[in-house]
């Protein structure tokens, strides 16, 4: 195990990089702590795997170091590593048995055959893969070849983290709930660090402790879902987060909160003076949950009409055009469908200010 | 360094691969007399009097033209009667397909001295001894079967819905297969055609024996001045040469499609 | 995938079914045919029965061609595929090189089969061939036309020189088929070079090597052109191949009952040797270990 930090990458796939554009990777500055489960969330395109395999060392970055616990492994080649990687189709090798994949690792680092047996034995046993081991592991499942390659991992009891690149993609959907609890179980038991890349937000969330979401090649923010969730720093973060994602309106500022395209909204005092010494595009931004509805004029309320109402069994997701700008609304099952004009709320405390895409926020002194 | 070896490696590889190619060349460019006069590495004087002889020739140019000719003619044939076999065994079910596909290609096992003889005859009844028809229709035998494989495993690499969606617009079969279907695999068009040239291009026996001298191939033409008292060695090695040159040619053309068609698994 | 059923798409397969029922069916009628009668002239044939089969197959000679055959087929075999996957393993990936690579390789596949043989005549003959004055140069007598053991080595060179590219063309597809997770995972497992190619390059190759088997193992027992070209099956008869032979029988000799007797015992065991090495080739690697 151990505490993987990234010293400022960059990397790109072009032998002489001219401008930013050139880069999958720009500028990543991180530490991944010991034990942690984090997973790398962003649209496909976006770096995340090449950062995977930048840290497991399948690539070498262009600039900037990898250190593990301290040590710069930054030209070390994956074997010397000792990282373990679980890829988007089960990699196996068609023509060993269950035990033998399992046993491959151990075996060409040298390791006496007893304690071959030993750990894949154990390993074999929190998998519930015991059953299967004399079984040559061509003719097995998707859900249970998977397994095995995150077993190769695990047999490694010096292994310094687990990377997982998009392991979930060719597995039944009621099978990856499964797999995905069982990753969490072997993560409180064993505490390995696991990155797990996904574009998926709910494995993300599910999954990991800390999510990093990547955009671009950069990374935009870092935080538990709650935070993701409640403080995007980022439009982006905003918008991928969530389903639906939030709202988003362009703005200016005027007297008191933002002036957008309908009407005003009210901001809360700290926003606001943030707001006035800030550059660029604004927006407003709110989640779709916070947003709320009434049937009749009230105090600040801005009208819309409705132009759609979905119902998804838990909630209702209300579409609603105001004055051109088309936002969304979820409300709770038991409330009654609105009709179809309504006035909108921005409570101020949910109501957040971004300039240029970055969320205004008061800087840590 | 590791790299540098490999390369290293597959340089004298491809050098021994086309060293006798090579000497072919070299002779080419050289006269008789000179050949035999003295051994040389390269050729001193060169001459393209050997050429030039070829190409006014019409016992020799004429050999290359029935080659093209029937080569031409058989990659049609096999083509047009393929495309639509191959659709039906990658699209349908139907009664006896298996064994019908197995039996094409056992085809490609039949040694082909075997049904020498009976082309012979059977050409003969139909009076086509000599024609470039009958070279072509003679090679169908296994550049057909050749020719649906090959294609089948282009065609079951387009996904059934292509085909549904087209039907459900109200394509007839002959204009969605034309307008929607052949595009898609104009790659695996190009890889079978290049297969059927080739083997219709590269095989002699049954071409010779089927014909005598207006449709005679160029190889034919060969043999006989290698049976000849008295080889002339240059001119022997510019004829072979230039038998080279279209397949070389062709396959400069597919080269971007060709290791697809390998991948399939299917020549 | 699944099929749609539906018996009309025969009329799509009917085209093929003529034109390869023409040039197979009838011809091997024929075959058939002249294998049980004696035909002394047009109109004048009589039924023998299994004669001709009883006499072929009681034919010295032709034993001997069989087992030159199985030699020559072997031979090819054992050197041609694991070359052939060398080769395929030396070649570049990607770039300009791949390509190049594959022209390469593919030039020898497009010359007529008997302008092969000329090309190692004239590459071979000790006064002006550069192998053969090499060879003699170095004090050596080399001269494939007297030494039946210098014909074999030179045929054989010939063989492998023509068709290795073919097989390293097939098992070069097979590898650029195996996708990069495999061989990052064996990086990360710690395997080496060998191990990679063991357990995974060659497992992942199995299907183009089947293929590569068949083709090989068809195409040289079947092989006329080349041989009768370089050596015409001698000195003696010691490069007779059982297609030389039968060519000598059917159109030499016109001796049309026993050559047609020849004929299918030769295609039987074409067909038989090709279903031996497909089932044992798709058997490999396949099921439990008990």
């Amino acid at each position: 195990m151990a505490r993987i930090a990234l010293d400022h990458i960059a990397h790109s796939y072009l032998p002489e990089p001219k401008g930013s554009a050139d880069y999958a990777l720009k500028r990543i500055h991180y530490e991944w702590e010991d034990g942690g489960a984090y997973a790398l969330l962003g649209p496909s395109g976006c770096g995340k795997t090449t950062l995977l395999n930048i840290i497991s060392g399948l690539l070498t970055p262009s600039e900037g170091q990898v250190h593990y616990d301290g040590r710069d492994v930054t030209g070390l080649p994956p074997e010397q590593r000792n990282i373990a990687q679980v890829f988007q189709f089960p990699v196996l090798y068609d023509t060993m048995t269950v035990f033998d994949n399992l046993a491959f690792p151990l075996r060409n680092r040298k390791i006496a055959e007893p304690d071959v047996k030993k750990r894949v034995l154990e390993v074999a046993e929190i998998l519930e893969l015991s059953e299967v081991l004399k079984k040559r592991a061509a003719n097995l499942s998707a859900d249970a070849k998977q397994k095995i390659s995150l077993g190769r991992g695990l047999v490694r009891s010096d292994v310094a983290a687990i990377l997982f690149d998009e392991p979930l993609t060719v597995i039944d959907p009621h099978l990856k709930w499964q797999l995905r609890r069982k990753l969490k179980e072997i993560h409180e038991q064993l505490r390995l660090t696991l990155i797990y890349v996904t574009h998926d937000q709910v494995e993300a969330m599910t999954f990991a402790e800390k999510v990093v979401v990547m955009y671009e090649g950069e990374i935009l923010q870092i935080g538990t879902p709650e935070e993701l969730f409640d403080h995007p720093q980022h439009t982006f973060v905003g918008y991928f987060i969530g389903s639906p994602g939030m709202n988003f309106l362009p703005c200016t500022v005027a007297e008191g909160g933002a002036q957008v395209a309908g009407g005003r909204i009210a901001l809360d005092p700290a926003t606001f003076s943030l707001a006035q010494n800030a550059t660029g595009e604004l927006q407003v931004g709110i989640r779709p949950m916070y947003l709320e509805l009434h049937d009749t004029a009230v105090a600040n309320g801005l009208q819309a009409s409705v132009s759609l109402v979905e119902d998804q069994g838990n909630c209702k997701i209300v579409t609603v055009q105001l004055n051109g700008t088309t936002l969304r609304a979820r409300l709770p099952e038991e409330k009654p469908a609105p009709g179809e004009r309504v006035w909108l709320v921005f409570p101020p405390q949910h109501t957040k200010l971004f300039a240029d895409g970055r969320l205004l926020q008061e800087q840590p002194s | 360094m590791k790299i540098r070896k490999r390369t290293i490696a597959l340089l004298i590889y491809f050098f021994l691969l086309m060293l006798p190619i090579y000497w072919m060349l070299n002779m080419s460019f050289r006269s008789n007399a000179d050949i035999l006069g003295y051994f040389a590495l390269y050729p001193k004087d060169i001459t393209f009097a050997n050429y030039m002889r070829i190409f006014t020739d019409k016992a020799w140019y004429s050999g290359y033209l029935n080659s093209m000719i029937y080569v031409t003619i058989n990659t049609l044939i096999s083509l047009s009667l393929a495309l639509p076999a191959a659709y039906a065994f990658s699209r349908y079910h139907f009664v006896g397909d298996g064994q019908i596909f197995f039996w094409l290609l056992t085809n490609r096992m039949a040694p082909a001295a075997v049904f020498l003889l009976p082309f012979f005859q059977l050409y003969s009844t139909f009076g086509l001894i000599d024609t470039h028809i009958a070279v072509a229709l003679a090679h169908c035998l296994f550049n057909v079967p050749l020719a649906v494989w090959i294609l089948e495993g282009f065609m079951s690499g387009v996904p059934k819905e292509i085909d549904e969606t087209a039907y459900l617009d109200g394509y007839s079969f002959p204009r969605f297969f034309i307008r929607v279907f052949l595009p898609l695999i104009r790659s695996g068009v190009g890889v079978t055609a290049f297969f059927c040239f080739m083997f219709s291009w590269v095989e002699l026996l049954i071409a010779r024996t089927l014909t005598t001298t207006n449709a005679k191939p160029i190889a034919a033409t060969m043999t006989r001045t290698v049976s000849a008292g008295g080889l002339d060695w240059g001119l022997l090695a510019a004829a072979g040469v230039l038998t080279i040159v279209p397949g070389a040619l062709v396959i400069w053309f597919v080269r971007n499609h060709m290791a697809k068609g390998f991948a399939l698994g299917r020549v | 995938m699944d099929k749609w059923e539906n018996n009309r798409a025969w009329f799509l397969v009917l085209p093929v079914f003529f034109i390869v029922a023409f040039s197979a069916i009838i011809p091997l009628m024929t075959v058939v045919n002249y294998s049980v009668q004696d035909i002394f002239g047009p109109g004048q044939r009589v039924f023998v029965g299994t004669e001709w089969f009883e006499e072929v197959l009681g034919d010295k000679r032709l034993h001997d061609a069989l087992w030159r055959q199985f030699l020559f087929s072997g031979l090819v075999l054992l050197i041609e595929i694991p070359l052939g996957v060398v080769i395929a393993l030396l070649m570049p990936k990607k770039g300009w090189g791949a390509s190049a690579s594959l022209v390469i390789l593919a030039l020898p596949l497009l010359i007529p089969w008997n302008v092969i043989g000329t090309i190692w005549i004239i590459f071979t003959r000790p006064d002006i061939g550069l192998l053969g004055a090499a060879i003699n140069t170095m004090g050596i007598a080399f001269d494939h036309t007297a030494s039946p053991i210098q014909a074999w080595i030179t045929l054989m060179f010939m063989e492998v020189w023509h068709w290795t590219p073919l097989v390293a063309l097939l098992a070069y597809a097979g590898l650029q088929a195996i996708p990069e997770a495999y061989y990052q995972a064996a990086k990360i497992d710690g395997a080496s070079a060998w191990s990679t190619f063991k357990y995974i390059q060659l497992p992942k190759m199995r299907g183009v090597l089947t293929i590569a088997v068949l083709l090989r193992f068809m195409d040289s027992f079947l092989i006329y052109a080349e041989p009768f070209v370089l050596t015409g099956g001698g000195p003696g008869n010691t490069t007779t191949f059982l297609s030389i032979y039968l060519v000598k029988i059917a159109v030499g000799q016109f001796d049309l009952g026993p050559a047609a007797a020849f004929s299918l015992i030769y295609f039987l065991i074409v067909l038989l040797f090709s279903w031996l090495f497909y089932q044992a080739l798709q058997n490999v690697g396949k099921g439990d270990v008990k």
